[in-house]
């Protein structure tokens, strides 16, 4: 009997709808099909890494027409506190989908260094 | 009050389908699954299943609406053969690794080309490493109670895995025979209400199909394998409790052994071919030849220790494959063989019935007699 119990609890372990709280090695939820329970995960995962090439924005001749801030894939830039347009290089993969779109040219871009 | 009416193995499935109450059917008919959906969309339309007809525009579609109606939180169900399955193939590891216990028929067909719609196990087989538990029946009864046992080991906590019921097409399909359709509160009894585990739903929001990284995929495919070597000990309860509330049971739910007792020789074969086999081993017995039968219902899983455990007394096993792994051997031939690695019993293989080629008396006759010579097995053209 006992050993019966055992056996159904681990069955339930593996496959169990709540998840059960094993992790793997990498800490990541063991989720019946790999299901992600909270929102907004991935912020976790920073894509910036992926990055080649990295714009940076010319604060002193930016129009803030917002072009770059729309026409991002990634939403990686931001307003800031002073209104100004940043990039934020978390997660910014280098596209450079923002330089394209400048009217002004005023994102402008190099090899990322590492 | 009991019923039992003649009808096709076919309309066997939609009854047993009907009695689940699934709320979607998406459906894409194909020879020789067609009878299926038919018969469904006759119940829908004259009210006795109150389910909503998707009538998609491939199996593709098919597969990846079942995938959304199990998200949604809903039984569901479809059925389909050969290429059908093949185009559903890209969604089968999805349904799977997504854990929603799904349930499709597959009235197994040979695969193009050349373009046959006859009987063989090529189309499920191929198929069999998509992380689907496969059940293959006998006769138009036995689909009638694997539909009902298949929705039950699927929703099983510890299981969440699709379930594909294989039926021979045409042979098992279009065979009319008499099928005892339970009683529905019974049935209801018997499967219960579903009660969906993963899906959808707005007060418990959960991403679905999100990507794991080489750091998380791994960790999952060991899960979908924990959960599909539970399902061993689930099919095997199943088919206990079916037993006990219907009165008729396989085997062990995963292999009938057929006058295996004091066997020396057997064949191994799944699906209606061991309806003919029981007869040349009826004959053989008569004449004193000890032999038996195999009767494998599972696939996938497959039935490692009850596989092991059936054999010990064998001097001789031959594996029937109505699907050949070309450039190899019949499938099952080579898991039989994985299995009894180092016993003392000789495996012999065969390949028959592709493309619907009669598997008959004479040809199981002949697989008898090559394995109870201890030789090798052939293609029984």
């Amino acid at each position: 009997m006992a050993k019966k119990e055992k056996a159904k609890e681990k069955r339930t372990a593996v496959s169990a709808s709540s998840y059960s709280g094993e992790k793997t090695a990498t800490g990541i939820p063991l989720t019946c099909g790999a299901s992600i329970l909270t929102p907004g995960t991935s912020k976790v995962y920073k894509t910036g890494t992926w990055r080649t090439f990295k714009p940076e924005i010319d604060q002193s001749r930016c129009i803030k027409c917002a072009k770059c801030w729309m026409s991002c894939p990634d939403a990686a830039i931001f307003i800031d506190k002073e209104g100004k347009y940043q990039v934020n290089y978390d997660y910014c993969k280098g596209c450079l989908i923002c330089a394209k779109e400048c009217p002004v040219k005023c994102i402008s871009y190099k090899v990322e260094e590492k | 009050m009991v019923e039992k009416r003649v009808m096709s193995g076919s309309e066997a499935i939609a009854n047993a389908v009907k009695l689940c109450k699934p709320a979607v059917l998406p459906m894409y008919p194909i020879t020789p699954s067609t009878l299926v959906p038919e018969k469904l969309s006759e119940y829908v339309a004259n009210g006795e299943l109150k389910a909503e007809m998707i009538y998609v525009e491939s199996e593709h579609s098919a597969a990846s609406a079942l995938y959304g109606a199990y998200t949604a939180g809903v039984r569901s169900f479809t059925a389909t053969a050969s290429q059908g399955l093949a185009l559903m193939y890209e969604i089968l590891p999805i349904i799977s690794g997504s854990r929603l216990p799904a349930v499709m028929m597959v009235a197994n067909r040979a695969l193009s080309a050349p373009l046959n719609i006859w009987n063989d196990h090529s189309d499920a087989m191929s198929a069999k490493d998509q992380g689907w538990i496969q059940l293959y029946c006998e006769n138009a009864q036995e689909a009638f109670d694997t539909t009902l046992m298949a929705y039950r080991i699927a929703e099983n906590e510890g299981v969440l895995l699709p379930v594909m019921v294989c039926v021979d097409g045409f042979v098992l399909t279009h065979m009319y025979e008499p099928v005892q359709i339970e009683d529905a509160d019974k049935v209801s009894a018997f499967v219960g209400e579903y009660k969906p585990h993963n899906f959808l739903d707005t007060s418990n929001p959960k991403t679905f199909g999100a990507f794991a990284q080489p750091n998380t995929y791994f960790e999952f495919k060991e899960a979908q394998q924990k959960a599909m070597m539970n399902s061993l000990d689930i099919i095997k309860e199943m088919n206990v409790e079916f037993a006990k509330k219907f009165g008729r049971s396989y085997g062990n739910g995963l292999l009938e052994l057929i006058d295996m007792k004091d066997a020396e020789y057997a064949i191994m074969v799944a699906g209606t071919t061991v309806g003919t086999a029981r007869e040349v081993v009826d004959e053989l017995r008569a004449k004193g030849k000890k032999v038996g039968i195999i009767k494998i219902k599972s696939i996938r899983p497959f039935p490692v220790d009850d596989l092991k455990n059936a054999t010990r007394k064998l001097k001789g096993l031959g594996v029937i494959d109505r699907h050949i792994s070309i450039g190899y051997e019949g499938p099952l031939c080579t898991d039989t063989r994985a299995v009894l690695a180092g016993e003392k019993v000789k495996i012999s293989g065969f390949i028959a019935g592709l493309g619907g080629r009669d598997i008959d008396r004479t040809r199981i006759r002949d697989a008898f007699d090559l394995v109870m010579k201890g030789k090798e097995g052939k293609w029984l053209k």
